[in-house]
This record gives C-alpha cells, sequence and structure tokens, in this order.
C-alpha cells in the first residue's frame, strides 16, 4: 500500500473525522432551526438537509456561494466513515457487539431518511360530509389543467406542473390545438373585484372572469398556517391568432369554459392531484373540546372507503394516532376547517421507507442497552473485587 | 460534638419534613377548608375549589403571588390577612367587599396611566382592587380590542399588559357569577321566592301569551329571574353542578345559571344550587354554624353519588397544602451546605448526613409526582412545568446511585444543586395557572407521554447531570486544593457513565419521537425545532464519547465537552419553544430568553476557566 492510499483510508476511517461531521452537523441542525423562523420548515429542508452545499447569495447579486457543507454532503461523509471504520477495524467480539448493533442501526436510519427524502410524497385530502373524493392533492404545488370536456363519458386532460409556467414560457401539446404562453405569473397573489373606478391598473386579462378581478402580487410567505396563491395569465393562441387571455388561480372556486374547433375545453389551475383507484366519502367528523375549554380533545373521521373492483366496500374511523393505512398510502387525521364543522382534512402520506425507522430503532436502543451494560457489569465487579475506596 | 452536629441536622430535616405534613387548619370558626375540597370542573377537569383559588389568584395577581411569603399575602381594607380561600368565599359570596381587595396586579407604567393610577396607591406598589380598576373598565375593553389583532409575539409590553389585565378582569368577574348572582342581596331568600310563585308565574306569561288577563308582577319577575339566570348560565366560570347521571357522565357538569335555567322544565331549583347559595348566605352573614351545618349535609350528599371526584379533590387540596415541592427544596439546600462542608471536614459523617437528606428530598419530590400523576391520570410528563419535575427526579436519582458508590460526596453536592434548580425552575413556571392540563388531541396518549416524552425528559436530566459534575469538577480545582488525582479520576468516569446514559435516553427518546410522529402525522422525522433539539443533545453526547474513545479529549476536555451539553440540553429543553415556531411550541415562556442567554453565558465563563492553564489551578500544583 503506498502512501496516499494510507492517507487516504487513515483520514476516512479516523474517529477525528467523526468528531468534526458530528459537530459541524449540529452546527447545521442549529442554524437549519433558527432559520425556520425567516424560510418556514420547507424551505429549510431544501436549503439546509437535501442538499450538498447551503448555498448563501452574496447580497445585491444571484451568485450563490457554498458557505456549510449541507444534509447531503455531511451524511454521506458519516456514511462512509462509519461503514470504512467498521470495515477495517472489524473484529467480531462480544465485548464490541453493542457498538456494532448501533452502528448498524444507525447506518439504516441514515439510509431511511434518504430514502424517504426520494420517495415520500405528501398530500391532503379535504372532504366536506357526504362528499367523495378519487384523488388527494398537494397543498404546496400546484398544477395548470386544461380540459376537454366535449365527450361526456369522459375529460381529457392536460395538466402542467406551476414550476413550468414561468413568465414568457411558450408551452405545446400534441392533445392541444392550441399554444399556452404564460403572459404573466405571480408566485403568490391575491384575488379581489375590479370596482370599474378610474385609475385602476388595466388586466391583462380579456376572457373568461379576469376582466372583473384584480390581482394584486405579495411577497411569498413561509409561516406554517398560510399558503401561496399564484396567479398566472395565459394566452391562448391557435393557428389562426389569439383565442384571448385568462386569469387563473387556485383561489377561483371553478374552472373557466370556452368552446374551440368545435369542442368544449375547461380551464383551471389547482392543487396538484394524486389520483387513487379507490374512493373515501367522508360520513361524519366530529371534533370534542374538554368541557369548558376551547382545548381539542379529539377529531375524528368517519370515511366509507370504497374501490371500484367491488372488492372494498367499509367504513373505516381515523382519529388522532390511529391512521388507515391502506394500499400503500397513510390516511392520518391532519385537521379540520375551523369555520365549518362538518369538514375534515386527512394528510396523505406514501412512503415505503416507513418501516426502516422502527428496526434500526430496535437495533440502536439493544446495541446501548447490550454495550452499557457490559459497562456497567464490568464496573460493579470491580468495585467488588476492591473495596470502596475512601475519596 | 460530632455526634450533636450530626444529630442536630438531622433533626432540622426532620423538622422541616413534619411541617409540611401538619393538617390544614381552619382560620376562624368557619370551615373554609371542608369548602375547599368541594369538586367543581374547571378547564375540563374536576379540581377542588382551593386549586381554584390558588390558581386563580396567581393569574390575577401576577407573577409575585406566592403563598408563603409575606409581602404578597392578600388583606382586606381593614389589614385583616386572608388565606386564597377566605378570598375566594368572599369573591362568590360578598363580591362588593372582594372588589375592595387588592389583588389584580398592573405593572405596565402606560397602564396605569391609562387607569388613572398611581403606583402608591396599589399593595406592594403593583397590586390594585377592583373597585380602583372598574371606572375604566370601558377604556380598557376598548384598548384590548385595538391591541388584539396584533399576533401575541409582536405585541408590546403595553399591548401586552392590557389584553392580560382584560382577561384578568374577566376571569374575576365571571368567578363572581359562579354561584350566585352578583347584584343581589340575598339570592338565597330570592331562589325560595322564585321556587314558591314559579307555578303561578308560569301561568301568568302563559295567560299573557295566550292574550288572557294575566298577573303582570308575575310574569314580569319571572322574565327577569330568566335573564339573571342567562347571564350566569353565560359568564359563570366554575361548573358547580355535578351530573344528574352521576359520575359516569363526566360531560354533564354545569355552572349553576344553566342549572337554574332547567328549573324552568323541572319546576324545581338545583339542590346543588341551593346548597351553594345557603353557604353564601350564612358566610355573607357570618354565620359559622349554619356554613358548617350546610356544608356538612352536602358533603354527606354528594359523597353518594361522586365518592371518587370527592376524595381526589380532598387529596388535591391536601397536597396543595403540603407543598411537598417547597420542602424538598428546602431539603435540597439544606443537604447542599452539609456535603459542600463534608469536604473539609468530617466527609464520613457529614457525607452521610447529606446522602440521607437528599434521599428524603428525593422520596418527597417523587411522592409529589407520583401524586400528580394519579390526580391527572397521566404519564409524569404532560408539559413544561412537569418536565422540569421529572428532570430533577431523574438527576438526583442518578446522584443517590454516584453517592452510593463513590460515597465522595460529589453526588450529593451535584444532587442539591441539580434538585433545587429544578424545582425553582418548575416554580416558576407554574406562575401561569393551573399545573394539571388537558392534554391537546394530538399529544393524548398516554403510550406515547409514557415512552418518548419520559425517556427525552430523562435524557436532558442525565446531560444536565453530567454538566453539573463538570462544573463541579472546574469549579474544585480552579478555585480549591481539595481535588486530588483520585477524586478527579472518579469524576471523570462518573461524567462518562452518565453521559452514557445520556447518549441511552436521548437517542431511544428522539427515535421514539420519530416513531410517534410517524403515527400521529404521517412522517418519522419532520425537522421540526424540537426534534432537531432533541437530535442535537444525541449528537452532541456522541461527539463526547467518541471524542473520548479517539483520545481526542483527555479529563479537562471532558470536562468542557460535558458542560457544553448544559447549554445544548438548555437550548432544547427551552431556547426552541421562543422560537414560536413548529407543531411542538406549546410551552411560549418569554422572560425565559433572558434567563437562557444568562445560564449560556455562565457556562461559557466555566468552560473559559477551565481552559485556564494548570498552574493556575489551585490544585494539580506539585509541592
Amino acid at each position: 500500500m503506498n502512501d496516499t492510499v494510507r492517507q487516504f483510508r487513515d483520514f476516512f476511517v479516523s474517529l477525528k473525522l467523526t468528531v468534526v461531521l458530528l459537530v459541524l452537523s449540529m452546527g447545521l441542525v442549529f442554524a437549519a432551526t433558527l432559520d425556520q423562523v425567516n424560510l418556514g420548515v420547507w424551505a429549510v429542508q431544501a436549503k439546509y438537509f437535501h442538499s450538498l452545499f447551503v448555498l448563501w447569495k452574496i447580497p445585491g447579486t444571484d451568485v450563490p456561494l457554498p458557505v456549510y457543507p449541507g444534509g447531503y454532503l455531511l451524511g454521506g461523509f458519516l456514511l462512509v466513515n462509519l461503514v470504512s471504520a467498521h470495515i477495517y477495524r472489524f473484529k467480531l467480539s462480544g465485548r464490541k457487539s453493542g457498538i456494532l448493533l448501533v452502528h448498524a442501526g444507525l447506518i439504516l436510519l441514515l439510509v431511511g431518511e434518504f430514502l424517504t427524502g426520494l420517495l415520500q410524497e405528501e398530500y391532503q385530502m379535504a372532504l366536506n360530509e357526504g362528499q367523495t373524493k378519487n384523488y388527494s392533492e398537494s397543498y404546496r404545488f400546484n398544477e395548470l389543467v386544461i380540459l376537454d370536456t366535449t365527450d361526456p363519458k369522459f375529460d381529457d386532460v392536460v395538466a402542467v406542473p406551476e414550476a413550468l409556467l414561468t413568465t414568457g414560457s411558450t408551452l405545446q401539446h400534441p392533445k392541444l390545438p392550441f399554444r399556452v404562453v404564460t403572459k404573466q405569473y405571480y408566485p403568490n397573489a391575491t384575488l379581489s373585484m375590479r370596482s370599474g373606478a378610474t385609475g385602476e391598473n388595466p388586466t391583462l386579462a380579456t376572457a373568461g372572469i379576469g376582466p372583473q378581478i384584480t390581482a394584486t402580487p405579495l411577497p411569498l410567505t413561509y409561516k406554517q398556517d398560510e399558503r401561496n396563491w399564484p396567479v398566472i395569465f395565459v394566452e391562448l393562441l391557435g393557428p389562426e391568432g389569439t383565442l384571448g387571455t385568462w386569469l387563473l388561480s387556485p383561489q377561483l372556486p371553478a374552472p373557466q369554459t370556452f368552446d374551440y374547433g368545435g369542442h368544449s375545453w375547461r380551464l383551471a389551475l389547482r392543487a396538484e392531484r394524486a389520483y387513487k383507484p379507490f374512493s373515501l366519502t367522508l360520513l361524519k367528523f366530529t371534533h370534542d373540546v374538554y368541557l369548558g375549554t376551547d382545548i381539542p380533545k379529539n377529531y375524528s373521521s368517519r370515511l366509507h372507503l370504497t374501490a371500484p373492483d367491488g372488492k372494498e366496500d367499509r367504513e373505516v374511523l381515523v382519529y388522532m394516532n390511529n391512521p388507515l393505512r391502506y394500499a400503500g398510502l397513510t390516511f392520518y387525521q391532519a385537521s379540520f376547517d375551523p369555520s365549518n364543522d362538518h369538514n375534515t382534512i386527512l394528510q396523505v402520506v406514501r412512503n415505503p421507507g416507513w418501516l426502516l425507522p422502527y428496526l434500526s430503532c430496535v437495533m440502536m436502543t439493544l446495541g446501548l442497552v447490550v454495550q452499557f451494560g457490559i459497562h456497567i457489569l464490568g464496573f460493579i465487579n470491580k468495585r467488588r473485587a476492591v473495596p470502596a475506596t475512601p475519596a | 460534638m460530632k455526634k450533636a452536629v450530626v444529630i442536630i441536622l438531622l433533626l432540622l430535616g426532620l423538622a422541616i419534613v413534619a411541617k409540611s405534613l401538619l393538617p390544614a387548619r381552619n382560620p376562624a370558626a368557619f370551615d373554609v377548608v371542608g369548602f375547599s375540597r368541594l369538586p367543581v370542573l374547571v378547564n375540563g377537569r374536576v379540581k377542588p375549589l382551593d386549586t381554584v383559588a390558588r390558581s386563580s389568584l396567581l393569574v390575577i395577581c401576577g407573577a409575585t403571588y406566592n403563598d408563603s411569603s409575606q409581602s404578597s399575602l392578600i388583606f382586606t381594607p381593614d389589614k385583616r390577612q386572608l388565606n386564597p380561600d377566605e378570598w375566594l368565599l368572599d369573591v362568590l359570596f360578598r363580591p362588593a367587599q372582594a372588589d375592595t381587595y387588592q389583588v389584580i396586579a398592573v405593572d405596565n407604567p402606560d397602564l396605569l396611566t391609562l387607569l388613572n393610577l398611581r403606583r402608591e396607591e396599589g399593595l406592594a406598589d403593583r397590586r390594585f382592587s377592583f373597585a380602583q380598576v372598574e371606572k375604566s373598565l370601558a377604556e380598557i375593553d376598548r384598548q384590548a380590542r385595538l391591541a388584539e389583532p396584533v399576533e401575541p409575539q409582536v405585541r408590546s409590553a403595553f399591548q401586552k399588559a392590557v389584553v392580560q389585565l382584560q382577561s384578568n378582569i374577566i376571569l374575576y368577574e365571571r368567578l363572581k357569577e359562579s354561584l350566585i348572582s352578583s347584584d343581589n342581596q340575598n339570592f338565597l331568600a330570592e331562589l325560595f321566592a322564585f321556587q314558591n310563585s314559579l307555578a303561578a308565574s308560569v301561568e301568568a306569561v302563559r295567560a299573557k301569551q295566550a292574550g288572557q288577563p294575566f298577573d303582570m308582577a308575575a310574569a314580569r319577575k319571572l322574565i327577569e329571574n330568566g335573564q339573571r339566570f342567562d347571564q350566569m348560565a353565560r359568564i359563570g366560570y366554575l361548573l358547580a353542578v355535578p351530573p344528574v347521571k352521576g359520575e359516569a357522565d363526566p360531560n354533564g357538569w354545569r355552572n349553576a345559571g344553566t342549572a337554574l335555567l332547567e328549573t324552568f322544565q323541572t319546576g324545581q331549583v338545583n339542590p346543588h344550587v341551593l346548597a351553594y347559595a345557603g353557604l353564601g348566605h350564612s358566610w355573607a352573614g357570618g354565620n359559622a354554624t349554619d356554613f358548617n351545618n350546610i356544608l356538612r349535609l352536602y358533603r354527606d350528599q354528594l359523597v353518594k353519588g361522586f365518592p371518587s371526584a370527592l376524595a381526589k379533590c380532598t387529596a388535591e387540596a391536601r397536597f396543595n397544602a403540603m407543598k411537598p415541592f417547597n420542602t424538598a427544596m428546602t431539603l435540597y439546600v439544606l443537604a447542599f451546605f452539609v456535603a459542600v462542608v463534608s469536604w473539609l471536614k468530617w466527609p464520613a459523617e457529614l457525607g452521610r448526613v447529606a446522602f440521607w437528606l437528599i434521599l428524603a428530598a428525593w422520596l418527597i419530590a417523587t411522592a409529589g409526582i407520583v401524586t400528580r400523576m394519579w390526580l391527572e391520570g397521566r404519564p409524569p410528563v404532560t408539559n413544561l412545568y412537569s418536565s422540569a419535575l421529572f428532570v430533577g427526579f431523574i438527576a438526583v436519582g442518578f446522584c443517590l446511585g454516584l453517592e452510593y458508590f463513590y460515597r465522595n460526596a460529589i453526588g450529593s453536592v451535584a444532587a442539591g444543586v441539580i434538585g433545587f434548580s429544578t424545582l425553582l425552575i418548575a416554580y416558576y413556571l407554574s406562575l401561569g395557572g393551573d399545573t394539571l392540563e388537558m392534554m391537546r388531541a394530538v399529544l393524548d396518549s398516554n403510550f406515547w407521554l409514557a415512552t418518548h416524552v419520559v425517556t427525552v425528559v430523562a435524557g436532558y436530566g442525565a446531560t444536565f447531570l453530567a454538566g453539573f459534575l463538570a462544573l463541579i469538577y472546574i469549579v474544585r480545582g480552579v478555585f480549591t486544593k481539595s481535588l486530588d488525582q483520585p477524586t478527579a479520576d472518579a469524576l471523570a468516569r462518573m461524567v462518562y457513565g452518565i453521559v452514557c446514559f445520556a447518549t441511552l435516553f436521548s437517542l431511544i427518546g428522539t427515535v421514539l419521537g420519530g416513531i410517534w410522529a410517524d403515527q400521529s402525522w404521517g412522517r418519522f422525522w419532520g425537522w421540526d425545532p424540537k426534534e432537531n433539539g432533541a437530535l442535537i443533545i444525541v449528537i452532541w453526547n456522541a461527539v463526547i464519547l467518541h471524542a473520548r474513545w479517539g483520545g481526542l479529549v483527555k479529563q479537562r476536555g471532558l470536562m468542557c465537552l460535558a458542560v457544553v451539553g448544559n447549554i445544548v440540553t438548555a437550548w432544547s429543553w427551552f431556547g426552541v419553544n421562543l422560537l414560536g415556531v413548529g407543531l411542538h411550541s406549546y410551552g411560549f415562556v418569554e422572560s425565559t430568553f433572558l434567563w437562557l442567554i444568562l445560564f449560556v453565558l455562565s457556562q461559557v465563563a466555566f468552560i473559559a476557566l477551565a481552559n485556564l492553564p494548570l498552574a493556575r489551578w489551585r490544585s494539580f500544583r506539585q509541592p
């Protein structure tokens, strides 16, 4: 083995590296916690943990500078450090069995979290009593949908994620006889009715309900209990010219309709949907508070689960700490609409790696108990052998 | 001499314990103690009136109310001293007198100006009577309405003060309308008259509605009573009337006004309301014999239908009076000094005395924790207050173990400091009112409270203990000559062992928290501030262990790292709550911030001390 390789190996198996990485991780977690006040939990996760480097923009410019190792980098190095140290120093002995188990559990936990970061999907399903839905909706991402509703038996849907709808972008799709041009995109805006008074800013919208509405852009919000409501102005361009410009927002209660080329179309910007091969109906939502207080005691939703293949047709009850696990998805009682007592909001999560933390928890607990148990037994035996020494 | 000192110290400890065991005594002929043990439902929980009195006073009088300190007691205008239960009796039954007692805290100078009051007009410069603030009620309401739309975190000091004052006044006024109608001189006679004339009055109202001739006075009286009861039903604070169906129906408690409105259906005035009106009449009339008789008869009735509520309330009122945590605090202080002295003189004897004192204090505090668990039907940690108690329980428990093995009084000194400080922290956290709160739906899971929360808080306790042992090492080493090599080595082994436990608890606790989150929110880990706080403790303990195993630190380095553990734990325990974001931020306390900063600075100072060159230490100097 030559010197460079040895130095390389010594670096990666050293405990010094472990300590440095751990201290750096602590700094990362601390900074990320503080930054949640400004950025909210989602943006913080993207900036600090799901990244190789924490980037900082030089004030006044858009030039990002890496200023600190990010979660992926630190986690990756820790993993390499851990695995290589164990390979290098591996000796199967009873005295080290606990440590081995703890670290194996830790590896599993890190891998599991990485998988979760990549694979987990989180949606919500809001239901009024009596309402049935076969899809859940994102509470962070929106999509532009254009539906061809000519055939009464089915709708032909073209959906475009919000991320592609930057100002000036053009979209073309084989199913659509027109191009879609985003004339203006506001990531967050509030809507109000136009008063018609002079001096009002002119609107880009020429069709649908848009000409009656003013959209005022707002700064992005990162608060946990608020969401961003984007507004877009899209122009549809056919071969013979413009069909009009529509104002779209998830805040509008219904899609806008128009006819073109002998087809009926619907147009909307709405929360991104994930369709399911089954449907849920809310039968009853209950929300109890403790007597004489506003402190919530329990929320629960009684639902009816139906699958079109006829294999599922039953009632289920979802309440705090008791989710419904079905078809690889988990439905949690997340919230409710405070203005309406007959409405529930379920969190719908797909996390294929959910079992790994449970396994790793068992392994680490066992490992620590074994390891410290060995220490304590040794300590007590030693004290037995030598009678207590006066301090 | 030695023996005498030992005996005196043990007797002193015994006296401290005995004092708290003395049963509560009635200040005069009235059976106030018996009254204070009656059950009512407030804030979702059946509790004795004694707890209502104490927690209401805590809120209304503000942070300085402390019924064991002379300067903050309650006095009538003729300087007669009242205990909390007598105060509550006056508020409930002699509201006009109670309005003259100076109990309402107003600190903010701008608020005082608004109320046209000067500090000197208040008791202890800060407490005013309802009569003094009454004239400004409309203005207080208006200012509170202006302040309320502002988010609590960003309110100015004046806005906070005015919102607090308004809510305190509302609480006070709701208390007054709880059992009798506060604008009525003789409510008992009124109720009897109401009962006797009920049939005739209902007849009169029916006749009026049917357009027939009717008794105008009777009809008007009925409507008047209806309005008065309705007012009591809307604002009455105490749900004092127990369920008709007995203990099987925990949601059947209601206030006196609601029970009185039921009279229009039942035709009978509720006997519980009558009993309270009778108590009120005899209290206001100064008739102790009647008061005690009614109380005795009423309790005899209650015990038939509500034996367990009555038993729990009696126990809780006793618990309130005993103040086990105050007793434990005194014992911890005494033990601390005895243990410190034992390093200088008579190590064996004084060391043993300190050990026994710590053990007694710990057992009393533990009994207090167990009583709270029984009263609440919950695992030990349910809120920030109980977490402070439990941190003390764990840390002192470990100290007792260390002391048992090492017998060098180090465990006792650490136990004295940690036991005292955690109980002091708990005391300050208790100033917000009743500490036995109902659990929000998301936290309402005894299984996870018992596993995740208890292990995480045990991890806090162990990490703090390691840090305090390190402080002892540093202080003894730098300032005294008493840190010889064997003691130093023993301390290093103790710190190392405790850090091992801390790692065990905090790691398991954190992962269990993840599993709970997976169960209730659908994700194992969400980078929520409280989760991050727990994670930081785990990482730091891992840093200490790896640094030691890798030989990166020796004894002094280990101590410095352990002191940093104090900072990390304090941040995780209190700091993250100050951020006011995240699902866990249920324990927002404001002045905590200042204390946190001071604590962190003090720990940094200790680390700096530890890094003085060894030549500057008084111990370890080569002769």
